[in-house]
């Protein structure tokens, strides 16, 4: 693995009003690995998502993704960034290929690429037979597959997955880590956030959020030796422990 | 600008894929155009009146023959009792009296005055006003027609010009206004839910998180609908002109010119709702309880504008549709060419540039 910094963040911050959703995070992410973003239900994983994918606007803090300000050079990182949400954010009144052509369209993919890409994607995903159904016709497993296939179509640099695996059974689970792993294999970063802590066992390293803040991060293997203990569940419970901030 | 049409080509396939769209954008203004053309028209034809004429003389069938021809009523004369034609409101068997006294032409030619009773059954206003228009305007006419003659003034009491729609053709009025409504619905609703639909989908984040120019999303939703509007004012046109019987005056061009106005400024209009919500329904709730009864209420098509009380009047002028409504009349049925309605294009024009750069301004090219 390379040492290449792809994400850097410095004391970044995001408040609304008196409620500080995201505190002082400063991380880094080196190019190529599968980042974990752990936390309960309100910790601050999204707002943080949110702001190095430039949908949210940092009160203070800086931040730079692929080499790129998030305040200034916000342009540069939309082309270099593919971004998946916790909703299912395909078109569901368009057909498979309706929907690649779509993305791959607004993110200025040529024909040529597009069409290569679009044809490695439903071999890879075994979606010849439904290429030309309404998405809204498919399992809930195969939008998630084709709407993570979505966001690397135009081999961003880094995806964003925000709670990918919601709502999905482990079986589909584990076939969309599989993607994921063949994306990072091919060279793309993964910064994904979770709260099934089996998962962040397939991450390479991992970050914990607690009311805000960062209290943990490291590799999942080491993360288990400080906290003395056999499961990544347990050291999320010994860390969640001291959270005062309700789920929502 | 490949993108772009990328973009387009996706709002297509939303609105030919949902019946429902289809069915608002296509079927709300046929049947709007049926309903307000045939069903409600304020028109009134063949209304059975009778005539009581006591005088019987040149004058009086003279005036009758002129109530014949108007096609508007279907005249039987009797010589009714007061207490007779009462019964005959009551029952209903007819809509208007008209009573000739005795020796009518007699006085018209030596007082120089003579009287004329006009009855309406008022328990309906609207026929009833209608119908007495219809009839004192005919028998003013025949008054002009005498002064012509004999050069002696002969009393006229009112002075009703009804000029371009002698006939008081409820359609003229109402084409017009439908035109405004509907063209005015159909965007601002289709532009707001469809925006906030990708809100609600969660597919705005992505398109946000993407290289594509957020101002151009806007645009290449406007884009599908400007067109289908287009479409839907050409049905609107060949429907009121094949079935009704609506005359276009002036120029096509700067007809569709002037639409093309309204629903740019419809457009802007939907995406300013957009902006302030984030279901589908409050934007459907906002566009159709924000901009039907204040378009039915100040446009002028359903409502005399002049009537009103001045704060209301002011407030109108604040209604796009209100001026949309006085040159599509201006351009339709008086057939007057932009020189005659500059003022009201003007107005038209700089109410859309606003709420356009208002709502561009407003659209959050983030989401927080």
């Amino acid at each position: 693995m390379t040492t290449e910094v792809v994400i850097k963040t410095d004391k970044l911050t995001k408040r609304y009003g008196d409620f500080i959703a995201a505190n002082e995070i400063t991380f880094e992410v080196y190019s190529g690995e599968i980042f974990g973003f752990l936390g309960a239900n309100g910790a601050g994983k999204t707002t943080a998502m949110k702001m190095l994918c430039g949908l949210s606007t940092p009160s203070s803090g800086d931040a730079t993704i692929a080499g790129f300000d998030i305040y200034s050079q916000t342009e540069n990182i939309k082309k270099n960034i593919g971004y998946m949400s916790q909703k299912f954010s395909l078109y569901e009144d368009l057909t498979v290929i309706e929907n690649i052509n779509f993305f791959g369209g607004i993110y200025g993919m040529s024909d040529q690429n597009l069409k290569l890409k679009k044809d490695k994607l439903i071999e890879t995903l075994s979606m010849q037979k439904e290429a030309k159904k309404l998405v809204g016709s498919l399992p809930l497993g195969w939008k998630q597959k084709l709407a993570f296939s979505v966001a690397v179509l135009h081999e961003p640099k880094i995806v964003f997955l925000d709670e990918p695996t919601g709502g999905v059974d482990p079986v589909t689970r584990r076939q969309f880590w599989d993607l994921i792993y063949a994306a990072s294999d091919s060279g793309i970063t993964i910064f994904v956030t979770t709260h099934y802590m089996d998962e962040a066992e397939y991450c390479n390293r991992i970050t914990m959020m607690v009311d805000g803040f960062i209290k943990a991060l490291d590799t999942p293997t080491n993360l288990k030796h400080q906290f003395s203990a056999t499961t990544m569940d347990e050291v999320f419970f010994e860390l969640a422990r001291g959270a005062n901030r309700k789920a929502d | 600008m490949r993108q772009f049409l990328t973009f387009v080509r996706k709002e297509f396939y939303h609105v030919f894929r949902d019946p429902k769209t289809m069915l608002l954008l296509f079927g709300m203004p046929i049947a709007q155009i049926i309903l307000f053309g045939f069903a409600l028209t304020n028109e009134i034809k063949n209304s059975t009146i009778v005539v009581c004429d006591y005088s019987n003389d040149i004058a009086t069938h003279r005036i009758i023959d002129k109530l014949k021809f108007s096609k508007n009523f279907d005249i039987q004369k009797k010589i009714l009792s007061h207490r007779e034609i009462e019964d005959a409101f009551k029952t209903g068997t007819i809509k208007l009296a008209i009573v000739f006294p005795n020796n009518f032409n007699d006085d018209l030619h030596h007082l120089n005055k003579a009287q004329v009773q006009i009855i309406a059954d008022a328990s309906d206003p609207n026929t009833a006003s209608t119908l007495t228009a219809y009839a004192s305007n005919i028998i003013m006419d025949y008054q002009r027609e005498l002064l012509n003659i004999n050069s002696i003034p002969l009393q006229i009491k009112t002075d009703v010009r009804m000029i371009y729609n002698p006939e008081l053709k409820g359609v003229y009025n109402f084409v017009p206004g439908v035109m405004a409504l509907v063209l005015l619905l159909v965007c601002v609703l289709m532009t707001s839910v469809s925006i906030v639909r990708e809100k609600e989908m969660g597919t705005m984040e992505i398109l946000l998180v993407s290289p594509f120019n957020p101002i151009l999303v806007i645009l290449s939703k406007a884009v599908p609908y400007f067109f289908l509007s287009l479409v839907n004012l050409t049905i609107i046109l060949i429907l009121s002109t094949t079935l009704m019987g609506m005359p276009i005056n002036g120029s096509i061009p700067l007809l569709y010119f002037e639409s093309s106005l309204l629903i740019l400024c419809a457009l802007s209009l939907g995406l300013l709702i957009s902006n302030i919500t984030d279901s589908q329904q409050a934007a459907m709730l906002i566009s159709l309880m924000g901009m039907l009864l204040p378009t039915m209420m100040f446009t002028g098509f359903m409502f005399p504008l002049e009537n009103m009380p001045m704060p209301l009047q002011i407030i109108a002028n604040a209604i796009p549709s209100k001026w949309y409504y006085i040159t599509v009349k201006s351009i339709m049925i008086k057939g007057l060419g932009i020189s005659a309605i500059w003022k009201e294009t003007l107005i038209l024009a700089g109410m859309t540039l606003f709420l356009l750069a208002v709502s561009i301004k407003k659209f959050k090219i983030r989401l927080a």
